[in-house]
C-alpha cells in the first residue's frame, strides 16, 4: 500500500515542525527517514498514525486521506512500533501482543483462535515466545521491542511505521530487527539513527534538517559525504561494505583535530 | 459465579439481621415469596407482617444499595485508573464527593426548603456541578490531559471541602451527625424507589465500558499506542469522564462519600484476574457489590443497635486485608511489581 505525503507541514504549540514535506514510499518499500535530534522526524511519522493533524497538505494511505479513513480504518492500515512509552500497566508481554487485535475487533468477548494464532506466531518471529506470561513492565528495554515489533505484526497492516526501532539494542539484535522488518514486505518508514543501518536495510532515504526535506532518494546517490556534513555537521567517509558491497560511513568530527596530526605527521 | 452466589447469601443473611427477629430461611422465604408469585408461606400467617416488613420494606433496598454502590463506585474507580492511568485514581478525582458534600450539607444547614431541593437531588446536583468544573479546568486546547484532570480534580476538591467544613462548623450541633453520617456515607435511609437511578446509571455505564473493555486495554499502555490502534482517544476519555461522573454523581447522591470501595476493589480485581478489562470490569462490579454489602452487615451488627457510617467500616476493615494482599507474593506477579 503506497504512503503519499503532499506538502505537510505540521505545527506544535505554534511552531513549525514540518515544513512542506513531500515525500512518496511505493508499495512494498522501505524507507529511512534520516536527520538529527528535533530535525522532525517523530512528528512527520505521528502525522501517519493520526497523533498530529496537518497545518496543511496532506498524508494518504493507499489513495485515501487519513483523516478521512477515521481512526479504526487508520488502525487497519498501518502498525507503529512507537518510542518506547514510560506508561505503568499490569499487562503481560502477550496482552500486550494481543492488542494488535483491537483494530480488528469489535466489542465484548474472547479473542478468536485465529486473533491468538497471530500473536503466537509474531511472538515466534521475533524470538519472545518465552516472554509471553511476563509483565511487560519489568522487561528490559532489548525485549520490549521485540513486544512492541510483535504486536506491530499481530496488528496485521500493510504499513509499518517504526521510530528509532534499534534504540536500547544491542548490535546483534539491531541487525535481526531490521531484517525481520525486511523480511516482512510491508510499505515502510522508519525513523533512524544509524547511517549504516539505513543505507543496509532501506530502499531509500529521505534527509529531513530543521523540518524541511533536504535529500530524498537511493541511499546510494543521496548519502554523499556533503549532504551527511550538511545535515548532520560531521565528516563521513564513505567506503563500500567490505561484506556486501553497500555504502557504509565512516565518521568523524568535521574539524577532527587527531586525523590532522596523523597526516602530517 | 461464586462472587454472584455468595452475594445472594449476603442478601439473605441481610434480610435476617436486625432488631426485629427474622431467621435466616424465614429472610429466604420473604424474598423468594416476593419475588416469585403464589408461594405458600406468604399467605398461610407463619410470618408476620412486621417480619415482612423489615425485610422487604427496609433491610432489602438498603442491602441492594449497598450492592449498586459498591458496583458503581468500584466500576467507577476502574475506569478513572485506566482514564488517567494512575493507580491512586478513584472516583472521587472529579471532585464528585466534594461537591456533592456541598450540595447535601448545603440542604442539611440552610434546610430543604430553601433551594427547593431534596437532600438527594442537591448532592446530585453538587456532584455534577463539581465534575463539569474539573473538566472544563483541565480542558487544554480540546484536550483533557490526565495530569491536569487529577491536578484539578485535587484542587477544587479542597476548595469544595472547605466550604463544606464551613458550613458544617458554623451550623447548629443538632445538625453535625447528619452531616457526619452522609459525609461517610451511609446507606441507613435506602428506599426501593431510591435504587431505581443509581441501578440504571450503573447498568449503561457497565454496558457502555464493557463494549470498549478493548479500548480500554490499549488505554492503559498510552495515549500514543492507543490512537496508533485505532482509539479515538480525546473523545474517549471524554466519554469515560461522564460515565464516571453520572455513576458516581448517582450513587453519591443516595449514599453519601463511602470512601475506599472505588479505590481498592479495582486494585484487588487486578491482583486476581489480570490488567484485562475484559475479566477485570467484571470482577471489580461483583467484587464490589460484594464488598459493600458485607460491609453494611457489619456496619449494622458490630456496635449494635448503634449503627456506625458504612464508610467507617470500608476503611477499617478494607485498607488491612488490601495491604496484606499487596505484601502477598502473588500480587508481584500480578502486577504491583512497580
Amino acid at each position: 500500500m503506497r504512503i503519499s505525503i503532499d506538502d505537510l507541514s505540521i505545527e506544535l504549540g505554534g511552531r513549525r515542525i514540518v515544513d512542506r514535506v513531500s515525500l512518496e514510499v511505493e508499495p512494498g518499500r522501505r524507507l529511512a527517514l534520516l536527520g538529527p535530534n528535533g530535525s522532525g522526524k517523530s512528528t512527520l511519522l505521528r502525522s501517519l498514525y493520526r497523533l498530529h493533524r496537518p497545518a496543511s497538505g496532506s498524508v494518504r494511505i493507499g489513495g485515501d486521506d487519513l483523516w478521512r479513513l477515521g481512526a479504526r480504518a487508520a488502525a487497519q492500515r498501518i502498525a507503529v512500533v512507537a518510542q518506547e512509552s514510560t506508561a505503568e500497566h499490569d499487562l503481560t508481554a502477550f496482552q500486550v501482543v494481543m492488542l494488535g487485535r483491537v483494530p480488528h475487533q469489535r466489542g465484548f468477548g474472547a479473542d478468536s483462535p485465529a486473533d491468538l494464532a497471530a500473536a503466537e506466531a509474531a511472538l515466534e518471529r521475533v524470538g519472545a515466545l518465552d516472554l509471553a506470561d511476563r509483565p511487560f513492565t519489568i522487561l528490559s528495554g532489548g525485549e520490549k521491542q521485540r513486544i512492541l515489533l510483535a504486536r506491530a505484526i499481530t496488528q496485521d497492516c500493510p504499513v509499518l511505521v517504526l521510530d528509532e526501532p534499534t534504540n536500547h539494542l544491542d548490535v546483534t539484535f539491531q541487525l535481526e530487527l531490521m531484517q525481520i522488518v525486511a523480511d516482512l514486505g510491508l510499505t515502510t518508514i522508519a525513523a533512524l539513527h544509524d547511517l549504516n543501518l539505513a543505507a543496509e536495510y532501506c530502499d531509500a532515504v529521505a534527509v529531513l534538517k530543521e523540518g524541511r526535506l533536504i535529500a530524498a532518494g537511493d541511499p546510494g546517490t543521496v548519502l554523499t559525504g556533503d549532504l551527511i556534513a550538511e545535515a548532520f555537521a560531521v565528516r563521513a567517509d564513505r567506503i563500500a561494505h567490505p561484506a556486501t558491497g553497500r555504502p557504509h560511513f565512516a565518521l568523524s568530527p568535521l574539524k577532527a583535530p587527531s586525523t590532522e596530526r596523523n597526516t602530517t605527521a | 459465579m461464586a462472587l454472584l452466589a455468595a452475594g445472594f447469601g449476603v442478601v439473605i443473611v441481610s434480610g435476617a439481621t436486625g432488631t426485629v427477629d427474622v431467621t435466616v430461611a424465614e429472610s429466604f422465604k420473604i424474598v423468594a415469596g416476593h419475588l416469585l408469585p403464589n408461594m405458600p408461606w406468604m399467605a398461610d400467617g407463619s410470618l408476620t407482617s412486621l417480619q415482612d416488613q423489615a425485610v422487604w420494606r427496609f433491610r432489602l433496598p438498603r442491602t441492594l444499595l449497598a450492592g449498586i454502590a459498591g458496583a458503581g463506585l468500584a466500576l467507577a474507580g476502574a475506569l478513572m485508573q485506566a482514564l488517567v492511568r494512575n493507580p491512586l485514581a478513584e472516583p472521587y478525582l472529579l471532585g464528585v464527593s466534594a461537591g456533592a458534600g456541598v450540595g447535601a450539607v448545603a440542604v442539611i444547614t440552610l434546610g430543604a426548603g430553601a433551594a427547593g431541593l431534596t437532600l438527594s437531588g442537591a448532592a446530585f446536583a453538587g456532584a455534577l456541578a463539581a465534575a463539569v468544573a474539573v473538566y472544563l479546568l483541565a480542558r487544554q486546547g480540546g484536550i483533557v490531559a490526565p495530569t491536569r484532570l487529577i491536578l484539578s480534580g485535587v484542587a477544587l476538591g479542597s476548595l469544595l471541602s472547605a466550604v463544606t467544613s464551613y458550613l458544617t462548623i458554623t451550623t447548629e450541633a443538632q445538625n453535625v451527625f447528619s452531616i457526619l453520617f452522609f459525609l461517610l456515607g451511609s446507606v441507613a435511609a435506602a428506599t426501593w424507589t431510591q435504587l431505581a437511578v443509581p441501578a440504571a446509571a450503573l447498568a449503561i455505564v457497565l454496558a457502555f465500558a464493557l463494549l470498549r473493555s478493548r479500548s480500554l486495554n490499549a488505554l492503559q499502555v498510552g495515549d500514543e499506542t492507543a490512537t496508533a490502534l485505532g482509539v479515538d482517544v480525546n473523545r474517549f476519555r471524554s466519554q469515560l469522564l461522564v460515565a464516571c461522573a453520572l455513576l458516581t454523581g448517582a450513587v453519591v447522591a443516595v449514599s453519601g462519600g463511602i470512601g475506599f470501595v472505588g479505590l481498592v476493589i479495582p486494585h484487588i480485581s487486578r491482583i486476581a484476574v489480570g490488567a484485562d478489562h475484559r475479566r477485570m470490569l467484571p470482577v471489580t462490579v461483583l467484587g464490589g457489590a460484594m464488598f459493600l454489602m458485607a460491609a453494611d452487615l457489619a456496619a449494622r451488627t458490630v456496635a449494635a443497635p448503634t449503627e456506625i457510617p458504612i464508610g467507617i467500616v470500608t476503611a477499617a476493615v478494607g485498607a488491612p486485608f488490601f495491604l496484606w494482599l499487596m505484601r502477598r507474593g502473588r500480587a508481584a506477579g500480578a502486577g504491583m511489581h512497580r
